[in-house]
């Protein structure tokens, strides 16, 4: 990029100057290339900082079979502390798995009618609606299943207590249903009017153009949205800490309170000594969360691209 | 038809209910709200009283929070778009960047433990608050710097380049002044990401009561997030409508920032030039 300087003998004023010009060019290059991998150097970063601090547990108090397939978590425990996660992670399990259940049909079903019946205003519309709904603080999800849901749960189902895998469930899929529903629309969009037209050209029906052609073109799209929804629901901290109840339980029904993994850290970090083997177990958990959720953003990052390329 | 009436009733079970919550929430709410709640203090164990210390608590959270991820997303954004090329490295920064908004915001907040308070010896105080928070939000400033410098057309850089001028000289000139607004939708909707956290800032420098305001980034400080979380579950005899005026002024505040970054957008969609 930088001129010869033999092509401009005789103009050393103007060479100096193109000459800085130049430097600051490639000072700007290092500096932005910097930032530029600063996400990697994060993630790098997160995963090094927080097996730094769990490490203590795993190479000490550690036991795979009590740590994965115990349902005590008995952290303060007196006599014999014991910190099994199975019950943490059926905790996360039923509430998310409840949520999904909720938040795939319908922000699937909501996704098809903003791209496929929607037209002009009213899509326009809902697309501003789906995407205030997405901003909505967890926190603020948190409180509505502790003040609003809870109360509804006890007096329509006439149970003693509100805040279980039902109303957790509920808040997470309404949680995560504006976010699965604007990238199952993106999506459902990527698929070229042609292969519409193409249908309709056939004499294909509405319902038939989008069950036969829109839907299997856009599937890998759509698997990725579910993806993300699933990924968000696992990772979610406030609401389900404010809305599960928070006992530690391996549920048999929707009306159980349960605990999940990530408010168990949310709720104990603060209440433990800095290098404790209680606080590195919590850091440990966040170790399994951050692989679990790399697993899952990995798959649906292949997956989304298997459709760009096929 | 009836697809269209099915999807159509699929949409609105998934928005009506949101609307009934937030029509709840500005019911019992809203008489809370008053110039009084939002600039005085809490008082009788935050069972009377405003919200001022949280509301500015998350203020200076939002704002240190932007003075590091801003400048560092904006940047980082400009290497992706003008610099990288297209190979397995930048697709390992484009993973990277949506893993880094995948990770849970619990694991998030340990990281700032272990690296802000912890390491780098902040303890807990707005700057490793703010640090944790930029970090957790640097994906949404760097996706939207990115689209906006992409959606500016190739040929404006090539002519600028045909002038003579460097990379830089065209990025500074000519990209940026182009993608700026749009650079904007991203910053407001990071200002709105930010403000709503809590589970980053509870162990990093948000503190659940504090008898004083921050006088600097080593200061912990409230947090109107926190504030949220602490008054509908950790004070007993609480009276019932405060924690909804708290809920209903953070959702005002976020959807109302949202709502004008969505405007922007479609101003700026409006006025496109080419």
């Amino acid at each position: 990029m930088q001129s010869e300087p033999v092509e401009i003998i005789g103009a050393s004023a103007d060479f100096d100057r193109r000459n800085r010009d130049w430097y600051i060019d490639r000072a700007v290059q290092i500096i932005v290339f910097i930032c530029g991998i600063s996400a990697i150097v994060f993630i790098v970063g997160i995963f090094a900082f927080i097996t730094m601090e769990g490490v203590g547990f795993l190479v000490g108090d550690f036991n795979f079979t009590e740590f994965f397939f115990s349902p005590n978590w008995r952290p303060t425990s007196e006599v014999q502390p014991t910190y099994g996660i199975l019950a943490l992670i059926a905790g996360t399990a039923s509430v998310t798995g409840l949520a999904m259940l909720i938040a795939i049909p319908f922000s699937l079903g909501a996704a098809i009618f903003i791209a496929e019946f929607a037209t002009g205003k009213t899509r326009e519309i809902l697309k501003i609606v789906v995407e205030l709904l997405a901003a909505i603080p967890s926190v603020v999800w948190g409180f509505i299943g502790l003040s609003i849901m809870n109360p509804l749960i006890i007096e329509v189902f006439d149970v003693p207590v509100g805040l279980t895998v039902l109303n957790a469930g509920i808040i997470l899929g309404l949680m995560a249903a504006p976010i699965m529903t604007s990238i199952a629309e993106d999506a459902l969009k990527a698929v070229p009017d042609r292969y519409r037209e193409a249908a309709e050209a056939m004499g294909a029906t509405h319902w038939q153009v989008i069950f036969k052609v829109v839907l299997p073109a856009s599937k890998n799209g759509l698997l990725g949205a579910v993806l993300l929804g699933v990924g968000r629901g696992f990772g979610e901290t406030m609401a389900v800490l404010m809305a599960t109840g928070h006992a530690i339980n391996i549920p048999t029904s929707v009306f159980d309170s349960v605990r999940a993994l990530t408010a168990t850290i949310a709720a104990e970090l603060g209440e433990t000594a800095v290098g404790s083997t209680h606080y590195q177990a919590l850091f440990t958990i966040g170790i399994v969360l951050f692989v679990i959720t790399f697993i899952i953003n990995l798959t649906a990052d292949l997956i989304v691209r298997g459709i760009r390329k096929g | 038809m009836l697809f269209r009436i099915l999807f159509g009733f699929m949409t609105a079970t998934l928005v009506l209910p949101v609307v009934l919550i937030l029509g709840t929430l500005i019911y019992k709410g809203g008489p809370m709200i008053s110039v009084d709640f939002l600039f005085t203090n809490p008082v009788q164990g935050m069972t009377a009283g405003g919200i001022f210390p949280a509301l500015l608590g998350t203020v200076w959270l939002v704002l240190v929070a932007l003075l590091i991820s801003v400048p560092l997303g904006v940047a980082a954004a400009i290497y992706l778009s003008e610099y990288a090329a297209d190979n397995w490295f930048t697709r390992a920064i484009n993973l990277a960047i949506i893993n880094l908004a995948g990770v849970p915001s619990i694991v998030h907040a340990l990281f700032g433990v272990g690296a802000f308070v912890i390491f780098f010896g902040f303890g807990t105080s707005i700057l490793a608050a703010s640090l944790t928070l930029a970090v957790m939000t640097l994906p949404v400033v760097i996706v939207a710097t990115r689209e906006s410098l992409q959606a500016v057309p190739y040929a404006f850089r090539e002519a600028c380049w045909n002038m003579g001028a460097t990379r830089w000289q065209t990025i500074r000139r000519v990209v940026l002044p182009n993608a700026i607004t749009g650079v904007l939708t991203g910053v407001i909707l990071e200002v709105s990401r930010t403000a709503g956290e809590t589970a980053p800032i509870m162990f990093t420098g948000a503190a659940f009561f504090l008898p004083f305001l921050p006088q600097g980034v080593f200061d912990q400080t409230m947090a109107l997030s926190l504030h949220l979380f602490v008054v509908s579950t950790q004070v007993p005899g609480m009276p019932e409508q405060l924690p909804f005026g708290v809920a209903l002024v953070l959702v005002g505040l976020v959807l109302l920032m949202n709502s004008f970054s969505i405007a922007l957008r479609m101003y700026l969609r409006g006025k496109k030039k080419w």
